[in-house]
């Protein structure tokens, strides 16, 4: 690819304007003597207009800019699992390497170790037919993923040679008739989606120990939700939950224009946490990428779609990826303050009129879909959403919502009440349960979703109740609604309510879920019969097995006693019957 | 260097003055500004092209004509640096303001500062203990954390700084912490309180100033909190300090910022706000933290009044997105005379759960936490009750929260100016006492093994 020169026009910001190039839309140019890393994002008659990935203190007009034919790509292969990058996948630990501790500039870094060695086994042979996508072998990257070589996208034939052995990602592993070569590692630019066979409806449920978001508003493998709310309601906890303890294959964590120390948490503890399904620290499996709200927005605008192309490639191998992307609204203000810069037409509160195009783009991304190699693969998607003063009237809320099908809406009032994870079980919804019953017949139970509707049902109930209460105290209800209103309280106290930070309550699995939903329905259906029979509402709520049954879920072994612990609480909820 | 001075200038619009026909200039670079009657004033480059330079003037444009002749200095706006600033008052700018000399600079520091690489960070988990109850079992702060008080005016968050600076300390360590002020456009008279303060215990010693009043330039206010930011860094990173930076008001930062926004013609957002507000405050707190190899830490103590007490408005907000956690006062509380008036509930230390527990503060912590923070909002939530119903239709548990607000804002938050409460006898203990005046069978929050060791009444081994 041919190289021109060209030079600086104007400086504001990150935006850097060049004349006397004649790029490409979204080409990768070096700019300033330094050579920052810039992209191209508008032209405009003789003008070049460029995004530069780093900070632009001190560039002068007259400093050259100079084209590299390349589209702002990612580099694909071994060594992406444990990694943390910023938005431009540079390798934070390299940048510290050699730059210290603050994040100057100027500095290159490949996204993979090109130098290390990796075991090549291959799973191909001479004469076989290939083509884009199919594995030609595998590579234990981490002690729990394999990872899978692909013939990069465009390219096919017939395999001529095939090697097993150590190698680095650059050499070449296999030779095909055509003369073309495969080695390890491949590239690819971030703003295309990488190709596949086709989508299919997401039809298994994306596990995620988290019991409100399971039970009741689940999200599919393959699926997408948005998390809106204020600041400290939980998106983060509730993403990082995600990321702990989802039953995703592998994990890939965003923290677009966020704090620091979020980031530094997720590398302390992440080593140590034990994933419930494979036995291993959580670490083998998670790739990030951090660009902090002090690092430069325009890389922070580029993260989203390294990000969501690392996840592609990891789906592409026939993985289920999970991505969590906090927060995609200040990915929205990277793109609204490169526009202002542009000055474009302002749409919606100054944001771009292309926002909500962007994010639907985005959101696309996600799907189960039937890879290029004939498997099944998927990329769930779950944005978090930062709205002003904590209104989802907003821009950025209103065009995720139009294209989430799982909307898990923070409530700044439960937050405040110390009710957490604090998702509002009214406003909240789910599109996916309908494809997801059949899964939970034929895995938990037969009747998953009618205690499932039993159990909204109530939490519906109570809300109207409620109203009623405000105006008159609850003595002044009958007493069958008044045991509503204890069970509506069980269900959110003991159910809904899930302490991140404890160590047991932390993560609940599904069949131990609808076995705590179901001890509350037994606890409405033995208390209504020994209110009918003449007990005390207060005897029946206070039976101590109840007490049991509710604090046991902070304890080692629950699943295995909370069968004996219900049993225990029907026999003295019929016996507080007799004592009356 | 270019030393050449530049008679080119077109345009001047609030903050704003544009030139063009210069040689190149470099992106923020810094700018002096001669103006006929040879005063000087300074500025920086917020655009550049071959055809216009914009040029923000920290002293406002006053008196700036088409004469004015414009230098550019060849370099980016840099403080001088070096454990002499310790001690030191500057103004808003960073010249000596105290009538001493100039700092001798050990280095010179660009002042925009570079982002710590998340990867180099280390989790901020020691327990800063303030003294302050409500601050202590509640919103306990750690050292690295960057914790704002939203406040609103009349009200004591001054105080409350100065208390937090006079009394922070780790507990069995004698670390010191070095406090650096930023003042961003409050009254002189608010300044002469906190300067008198620092004076009289002596803490002005420890500390380096950077002064920016009422009366000072407004657009200078935009690089007051970085300079503060820069030498606390320097500090901190260079020479072990463990910092704690006080600024307030960043209201008045904000005001600036929009100012600028204004004078540029940018697309507005919320209130008027520019649009990467959130950005350019994040460029300022995310200034917090430690970094791995390092011994020393900057704590910051952003202070802020939400204009029409509204938490929702963008300053608040924006900072409360960025920020981690934060402590909000109470017009109620101050109204009711209780100092200091800080209302616990939407208060909120997201870092608390590193920072407490078994071998920091103590094991019952949490839960003694959880338990106050449940008793009260119940509490409270009560009174609201009681002026509809009355205090008749309550049953015993409810009477006894009810009573327990009461208790817990008069004995619990409320604390004379001076008093330097300790966690564990002061704070703790004091909230077990307090505790007490309910039943134990309504502490549900309580682990039994805390009930059997520290209640008053329950204490094993203490009964009879
Ligand atoms: N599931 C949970 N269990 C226990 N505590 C929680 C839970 N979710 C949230 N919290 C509490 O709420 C605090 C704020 O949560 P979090 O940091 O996730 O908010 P956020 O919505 O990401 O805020 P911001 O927009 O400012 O980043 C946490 O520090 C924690 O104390
Ligand atoms: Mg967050």
């Amino acid at each position: 690819m041919s190289t021109e020169n060209g030079v600086i026009y104007r400086i504001s910001g990150p935006v850097v304007t060049a004349t006397g190039i004649a790029p490409r839309m979204y080409e990768v140019v070096r700019v300033g003597n330094e050579g920052l890393m810039g992209e191209v994002i508008e032209l405009h008659g003789e003008q070049s207009v460029i995004q530069v990935y780093e900070e632009t203190s001190g560039i002068e007009p007259g400093e050259p800019v100079i084209r590299t034919g390349q589209t702002l790509s990612v580099q694909l292969g071994p060594g992406l699992l444990t990694q943390i990058y910023d938005g431009i996948q540079r390798p934070l630990p390299k940048l510290e390497e050699t730059m210290g501790v603050f994040i100057t500039r100027g500095v290159d870094a490949d996204g993979l170790d090109l130098t290390k060695e990796w075991e090549f086994v291959p799973t191909v042979k001479v004469g076989d037919e290939l083509s884009a996508g199919h594995v030609i072998g595998t590579v234990q990257e981490t002690e729990t993923i394999e990872h899978r070589v692909m013939v990069p996208p465009g390219k096919e034939g017939v395999v001529k040679t095939i090697e097993s052995g150590s190698f680095n990602i650059t050499q070449t592993v296999c030779k095909l008739e055509d003369g073309s070569e495969i080695a390890m590692m491949q590239e690819w630019p971030v703003r295309h989606p990488r190709p596949f066979v086709q989508k299919y409806a997401p039809d298994v449920p994306l596990m995620t120990g988290q019991r409100i978001l399971d039970f009741l508003f689940p999200l599919a493998k393959g699926g997408t939700a948005g998390i809106p709310g204020p600041f400290g309601s939980g998106k983060t906890v509730t993403q990082q939950q995600l990321a702990k303890w989802s039953d995703a294959q592998i994990v890939v964590y965003i923290g677009c224009g966020e704090r620091g120390n979020e980031m530094t948490e997720v590398l302390d503890e992440f080593p140590h946490l034990i994933d419930p399904n494979t036995n291993k620290p959580l670490m083998n499996r998670t790739v990030m990428i951090a660009n902090t709200s002090n690092m430069p927005v325009a890389a922070r605008e580029a993260s989203v779609y390294t990000g969501v192309t690392i996840a592609e490639y990891f789906r592409d191998m026939g993985y289920n990826v999970a991505l969590m992307a906090d927060s995609t609204s200040r990915w929205a203000e990277a793109m609204r303050e490169i526009s202002s810069r542009l000055e474009e037409m302002p749409g919606e509160e100054g944001y771009p009129a292309y926002l909500s195009s962007r994010l639907a783009e985005f959101y696309e991304r996600a799907g189960r879909v039937e890879t290029l190699s004939g498997e099944d693969g998927s990329v769930s998607v779950i944005g978090a959403v930062s709205p002003p003063g904590g209104d989802i009237s907003e821009p950025v809320s209103q065009g995720t919502l139009r294209i989430v099908k799982v909307f898990w809406g923070l409530d700044a009032g439960l937050a405040r009440q110390r009710h957490f994870p604090a998702i509002n079980w009214l406003s909240s919804y789910s599109l996916y349960p309908q494809a997801l019953d059949q899964w939970y017949r034929d895995n938990i139970a037969t009747d998953f979703p009618e205690v499932r509707t039993e159990i909204s049902t109530l939490l519906q109930i109570e809300a109207e109740l409620q109203e009623i209460v405000q105006l008159v105290g609850s003595d002044a209800l009958p007493i069958d609604q008044q045991l509503t209103l204890e069970v509506a309280r069980m269900i959110r106290e003991f159910f809904l309510q899930q302490n991140a930070f404890h160590d047991v309550d932390t993560y609940s699995d599904l069949k131990l879920q609808y076995d705590m939903a179901k001890a509350i329905l037994n606890f409405q259906e033995e208390g209504k019969k020994a209110i009918a029979g003449g007990a005390q509402l207060e005897d029946v709520v206070n039976v101590p097995a109840r007490t049991d049954l509710m604090r046991g879920r902070f304890e080692e072994g629950y699943d295995g006693r909370i069968e004996g612990l219900v049993a225990e609480m029907s026999k003295q909820i019929a016996a507080s019957m007799e004592e009356n | 260097m270019s030393g050449k001075e530049y008679r080119t200038i077109t345009d001047v619009k609030g903050p704003l003055v544009f030139l063009n026909k210069t040689e190149p200039v470099s992106y923020n670079e810094i700018v002096q500004l001669r103006l006929s009657d040879g005063s000087i004033k300074n500025g920086q480059v917020l655009d550049t092209s071959d055809d216009q330079v914009i040029v923000q003037v920290f002293e406002g444009t006053a008196s700036v004509d088409r004469q004015t002749g414009v230098k550019f200095l060849g370099d980016v706006f840099k403080l001088p640096v070096s454990k002499g600033l310790i001690g030191r008052i500057l103004d808003g700018a960073g010249r000596p303001r105290d009538g001493g000399p100039e700092i001798v600079a050990d280095d010179m520091a660009d002042i925009i500062g570079a982002a710590i690489n998340p990867y180099s960070r280390q989790s901020p988990e020691s327990f800063i203990q303030t003294g302050i109850s409500a601050i202590d079992a509640c919103t306990s702060l750690v050292r690295g954390q960057k914790l704002p008080i939203f406040s609103a005016s009349g009200l004591p968050h001054n105080d409350i700084a100065l208390q937090i600076a006079r009394q922070a300390k780790l507990v069995g360590s004698d670390d010191d912490f070095v406090v650096v002020f930023c003042a961003m456009g409050i009254t002189a008279e608010e300044y002469n309180f906190f300067v008198h303060d620092l004076e009289r215990t002596g803490a002005l010693e420890n500390a380096a100033l950077f002064v920016n009043l009422a009366d000072d330039p407004a657009v200078e206010r935009l690089i007051t909190p970085r300079l503060a930011l820069t030498a606390a860094e320097y500090l901190a990173f260079e020479h072990d300090y463990h910092v704690l930076v006080i600024y307030t008001d960043m209201t008045n930062y904000c005001e600036s910022l929009r100012q600028i926004g204004a004078a540029r013609e940018e697309v507005p957002g919320r209130r008027g706000y520019p649009g990467y507000m959130y950005t350019d405050l994040a460029m300022l707190y995310e200034r917090a933290g430690l970094v791995k190899g390092k011994k020393g830490s900057i704590t910051q103590f952003p202070i802020l009044t939400m204009p029409g007490d509204d938490i929702t408005h963008p300053i608040p907000d924006l900072s409360g997105y960025i920020t981690e956690g934060q402590i909000v006062i109470s017009r109620e509380l101050h109204q009711k005379g209780i100092y200091p008036p800080i209302n616990v509930l939407p208060s909120l230390s997201r870092l608390m759960n590193a920072g407490i527990g078994p071998g920091k503060t103590r094991e019952d912590h949490k839960s003694v936490s959880d338990q106050l923070y449940a008793a009260y909002a119940q509490g409270k939530e009560l009174r609201g009750l009681v002026a509809i119903v009355g205090e008749d239709a309550l049953n015993e548990r409810d009477l006894q929260l009810l009573k327990f607000a009461d208790i817990f804002e008069d004995k619990f938050l409320r604390q004379s100016r001076d008093e330097d409460r300790s966690i564990d006898e002061g704070t703790l203990d004091l909230a077990w006492n307090l505790l007490s005046n309910i039943d134990t069978k309504f502490l549900v929050r309580l682990d039994q093994k805390w009930i059997d060791k520290y209640h008053p009444g329950e204490k094993k081994g203490e009964e009879e």
